[in-house]
């Protein structure tokens, strides 16, 4: 399968995402349906599914202490050790940790020297190749405070976070002109990222020989669902506005366990809603359960004490190996020969003698 | 003829691009240069491996028996049952391709097969199919593809173009280890006899005498014999070691390639002299010839063997009624030893906590295993100023140091030997940051790929170490790089030999023992290899 | 206008190209990274071509210094020798040089007075595709050299040994 070919697979599976609350709700008005059963039954897929993920993972065990170590290990008082990328106890792995999920760490870990030959003779520079780790976090981020600006649906009255959180992300007022005469809403710094974020990431995995050999299907999938998403979503702040009022109703009715379907939200309203419906769902059987996964990986949640404490392999298994007495018994002429000390003498003669 | 190309194929380069082509479809070409031979049918049956038959990777038929996809089948089902890190490593990859261009073999071939997430994908592709519901039901269209013997040909091709070195995995955001996988890989290919015979040859050698050279203990003795004349030539000191002493206080163990291979053996007569350096301030040690062998080529086959072959030394340590052990240089050795002895072996609650005889040193991070490195115990030496040393004699040598891959990735083992190496070498310079400690690249022959005939792979893997070396080596003169693995020791002469001829390769304690004033030494004029030491030239 | 002015003022062009048809003999979905990777510690191969085709261009085209040209085709064979590549293919890119000169300056060599220039150009050229199937065949032969040294250093300690013992009579 060659990339054009994913690409288009990946596209083909994105039409009945785009398709079904279309036809759904626009001509069949299941509103109800596409509201409040999908969203629910998605957040369910979701909950279990991750919960599943989760116990599956874990119930496979960790035989083996296997952290990479990337610094020095704890040594002698005199030697300086990494506390961090070398952990020598829980802190440390916290740390560790804490530094791979909120900075994604190991990216970053990159440093470049670049040799260019000048006229002077050759000099050495700094290339930033950070784009990978820029645009990874750019849109982790991006996503992580839109879902948390959505809170102002979920909740009433607004939570305090969410409006301090649009202050920070709307500090960029753009003058734009007034769009159905409601006049232009303060631009979200994250919106705009996360496209961005989106469209390179997408564009890497196009341009770069590389990385586009090793993609498949499902690494465009979930990128052209969540451009969708983030596409119907900014179209509806800032283009085909819907009626807030009862999209706000609909996403109380959903968060208190009173769902309600008012009616007269936009179509693409329901659209946006089943890409997140289709992408939380998504999430358990595809690659996006990194995001649990990480958490366990016996290589960066370990501390590299495997000489101080033992580690205990549940499944460890006595094995049959070549002892000192097999070893002997077949060289121990040649062993009393060479003058090496034996457990037992020869048959014939009393190993003292033979050593001597 | 096939092999006769035309005029214009000739200025026409045929890499066939793949650009429509996935990398699903394209066999993997068994190379000769590239691939390593079979395992011999005695190597394996040896040591009870299934499948024991002698066969030829270049055959069409690779001689697998009937069932071997349910063989691989089950396997792989009880790895992922039995190793959290294997389950997980199929599941969580994003493709990101943060890890493509970290693999020295990838970086000195350009297959893109080598990089380290499309190695994994070979597998994961089968995962899909076999493990998940997405892959059954959506085939291709969801990254699964049929385990076929073809398929089995590439996951052949490519688990044994893998060193395990683990640098990838430094730079992947989930810390998905391509060693790993290649280790439950090979396991695989084990279940159906698909080993190298550089790597069952060994194995099986090891199990039998206590080293991969099968060298039985009066030659192993002999040879111990030779280093001591030898050393006596150069320093007028005769050293007296122990062989299988009981109740000595210390085991030593130490790859046996030290023993037999050159320059490995220089570094085995440094141990020699440091411990009988040592020997008026309390040092009571034995070497073994039972567990002659630090060594585990058994780790490049399976857990299982690995853990067969390291048992002897516990079971050795046990015998003689020592305190604790005392290991040479050496990587894999160090991979074992600290992340997996005393998981498959310990608990080692027979011996003691170790505490340095001369020191009083206790050594914290061996607590639990109970088993020292050798440049642990000297830079302690050293920092306690229980060593006389003269680090001139060590004057004609412009020095590196390359860290080696286990035990910088597998350890953090990374500033004691250069602490070492910067007492007793005036002259000492680092390879580019992005080329050591974490970040090292790998000789290029690790994890049993050292053979003879896989020499195209092996200098194209070695490239990248090489390449940093000739760079210290143009711009500072650098004409010794230093390491603490045997291996290394082994493979880096034919590396550096191809890539960058003038510079050497030594163990950290030959230049120890070169720098080492005994009391009652005669003059000495030339170092352990012989040659003459700086200032003595001309009375040569 | 002289053919060495012509070379040195499509130089960049020229080297670019040239550069450009040595990666075109990797796989495509590396080439991109040999190109553009600009380390030459976590790129040597691409670094290699890069930095030594640009000297070879200089060499052959003005300075015509032989040993600089023998260290800049040792750089690049000493690589290709353990690729992948036919002999024909390892060296090829020399004479590719030929074909880009004449495709690249056309109608400007078509000057009667510059054909002695472009004859003694070829012929360097020639001389250095020749060179470097010396080094290739020298690369090959040190591989086979070393897998020999190696297996004899394997137990180089055993058979000094073996032959000790039989120098040494039986008391």
């Amino acid at each position: 399968m060659n990339f054009i070919l994913g690409m288009v697979i990946a596209a083909i599976g994105m039409g009945p995402v785009v398709m079904i609350p279309l036809v759904g709700v626009g001509l069949l008005k299941l509103n109800f349906f596409f509201g409040v059963i999908v969203p629910y039954a998605a957040l369910a897929i979701f909950v279990i599914g991750m919960i599943y993920r989760v116990m599956n993972w874990s119930r496979s065990p960790v035989p083996y202490r296997i952290p990479t170590t990337a610094g020095q290990e704890f040594s002698y008082p005199w030697i300086k050790s990494n506390p961090i990328d070398n952990p020598k106890n829980t802190y440390g792995v916290v740390a560790r940790m804490i530094f791979e999920v909120l900075t994604f760490r190991s990216l970053f870990r990159h440093t470049k020297l670049e040799y260019r030959n000048t006229e002077t003779g050759p000099k050495i520079d700094y290339e930033w190749e950070k784009w990978l780790w820029l645009a990874a976090l750019a849109f982790h981020y991006s996503f992580l405070v839109i879902f948390l600006r959505h809170f102002r649906f979920f909740m009433d009255p607004v939570p305090g976070f969410v409006l301090i959180l649009e202050k920070l992300d709307g500090f960029m007022q753009l003058g734009l002109l007034p769009i159905n005469g409601l006049g232009a809403p303060g631009v979200y710094l994250t919106d705009m990222l996360l496209m961005l974020a989106l469209t390179y990431l997408l564009l890497r995995r196009i341009y770069i020989p590389q990385v586009r050999y090793i993609s498949l299907p499902a690494d465009y999938f979930p990128l052209f669902l969540i451009l969708t998403l983030g596409t119907t979503g900014i179209l509806m702040r800032y283009l085909i506005r819907v009626d807030i009022t009862a999209v706000k109703e609909l996403a109380i009715g959903l968060f208190t366990f009173h769902p309600v379907a008012p009616a007269g939200i936009g179509v693409i309203f329901y659209v946006h809603l089943f890409c997140l419906c289709v992408l939380i769902s998504y999430f358990p059987f595809s690659k996006l359960c990194h995001m649990a996964g990480i958490f366990l990986s016996p290589t960066r949640n370990l501390a590299n004490t495997s000489r101080i404490v033992r580690h205990v392999n549940p499944w460890n298994y006595p094995v049959k190996f070549h002892t000192y007495e097999a070893y002997e018994n077949e060289f121990r002429e040649h062993m009393i020969e060479a003058g090496l000390p034996v457990e037992k003498g020869l048959d014939s003669e009393p190993a003292k003698e033979a050593e001597e | 003829m096939a092999d006769t190309p035309k005029p214009e194929e000739l200025s026409k380069i045929d890499h066939a691009p793949p650009l429509m082509e996935g990398w699903m479809d394209v066999p993997a070409e068994i190379r000769p240069g590239i691939y390593c031979y079979g395992a011999k049918a005695k190597n394996l049956a040896a040591v009870g491996m299934p499948n024991a038959r002698d066969w030829n990777p270049a055959d069409e038929d690779w001689k697998l028996p009937d069932n071997w996809e349910q063989i691989v089948e089950e396997g792989m089902k009880d790895r992922l049952d039995k190793y959290r890190s294997f389950k997980l490593f199929m599941d969580i990859c994003v493709r990101c391709g943060a890890c493509a261009d970290k693999c020295h073999f990838f970086i000195g071939s350009g297959d893109p097969k080598n990089m380290p997430v499309m190695r994994a994908e070979l597998l994961r592709s089968v995962y899909r199919k076999k493990f998940t519901a997405a892959g059954k039901i959506l085939g291709k269209i969801a990254g699964a593809r049929k385990l076929t013997e073809e398929v089995l040909k590439e996951w052949w091709t490519y688990l044994y173009q893998c060193t395990e070195c683990r640098r990838c995995s430094v730079f992947c955001p989930y810390g998905i280890d391509m060693a790993e996988i290649t280790i439950m890989g090979r396991e695989l290919t084990n279940l159906l006899g698909l080993n190298i015979d550089w790597i069952a040859g060994p194995v099986a050698n090891c199990n039998r005498t206590g080293n991969h050279l099968g060298i039985q203990p009066h030659a192993y003795k002999d040879m111990i014999d030779f280093f001591v004349d030898e050393i006596e030539e150069v320093t007028g000191i005769r050293v007296e070691p122990d062989l299988n002493r009981k109740g000595a206080e210390i085991l030593f163990v130490t790859p046996s390639g030290d023993v037999f291979a050159d320059p490995g053996t220089y570094t085995a007569m440094g141990y020699l002299m440091l411990f009988h350096y040592l020997k008026s301030q309390g040092l009571d040690i034995t070497w073994s010839t039972y567990a002659s062998e630090g060594g585990n080529f058994g780790f490049f086959t399976s857990h299982e063997m690995a853990k067969r072959l390291n048992a002897k030394m516990y079971a050795e340590a046990k015998r003689l009624g020592v305190k604790w052990i005392l290991g040479g240089e050496c990587g894999h050795m160090w991979r074992v030893v600290h992340q997996y002895m005393n998981t498959w072996n310990g608990p080692a609650d027979f011996l003691e906590e170790p505490v340095s005889p001369i020191t009083g040193t206790k050594f914290e991070t061996a607590t639990g295993t109970k088993m020292v490195h050798i440049i642990e115990f000297t830079a302690d030496l050293m920092r306690n100023n229980r060593l006389k040393l003269d680090p001139s004699r060590n004057d004609n040598l412009i020095v590196t140091f390359h860290d080696s891959c286990n035990t910088s990735r597998g350890m953090g083992f990374l500033e004691e030997p250069r602490y070492v190496i910067k007492n007793v070498c005036n002259n000492f310079y680092e390879m580019p940051p992005n080329t050591i400690r974490e970040q090292t690249f790998c000789c290029g022959s690790g994890s049993g790929l050292n053979a003879g005939e896989d020499m195209e792979l092996r200098m194209r893997g070695g490239l990248p170490r090489a390449n940093a070396v000739k760079h210290v080596h143009e711009k500072y003169g650098v004409n010794m790089l230093s390491c603490i693995c045997a291996l290394d020791r082994a493979v880096l002469p034919t590396s550096l030999g191809y890539w960058v001829p003038e510079v050497a390769v030594t163990g950290v304690h030959e230049m120890v023992a070169n720098a080492l004033v005994f009391e009652g030494e005669k003059e000495r004029t030339t170092n352990l290899r012989g040659e003459p030491l700086p200032g003595m030239e001309e009375e040569e | 206008m002289s053919l060495k002015n012509l070379l040195s003022d499509n130089r960049s062009s020229i080297i670019k190209k040239w550069r450009d048809i040595v990666i075109s003999t990797y796989p495509i979905d590396t080439q991109r990274f040999l190109k553009k990777e600009k380390d030459r510690f976590s790129n040597p191969v691409g670094q290699t071509i890069a930095e030594d085709l640009e000297i070879l261009y200089d060499q052959l085209t003005s300075d015509n210094d032989t040993d600089k040209i023998a260290r800049s085709l040792d750089n690049i064979v000493r690589i290709r020798a353990v690729q992948d590549f036919k002999p024909s293919q390892a060296v090829g890119f020399v004479f590719a040089l030929k074909r880009l000169i004449k495709k690249e300056l056309g109608s400007d060599l078509k000057a009667d007075d510059l054909r002695d220039q472009i004859e003694s150009l070829d012929e360097r050229i020639d001389n250095a595709a020749l060179m470097a199937l010396d080094i290739y065949s020298q690369c090959r032969q040190r591989i086979y050299e070393l897998r020999v040294i190696e297996t004899t250093n394997q137990v180089s300690r055993l058979l000094e040994r073996a032959n000790l013992k039989i120098e040494i009579p039986e008391l």
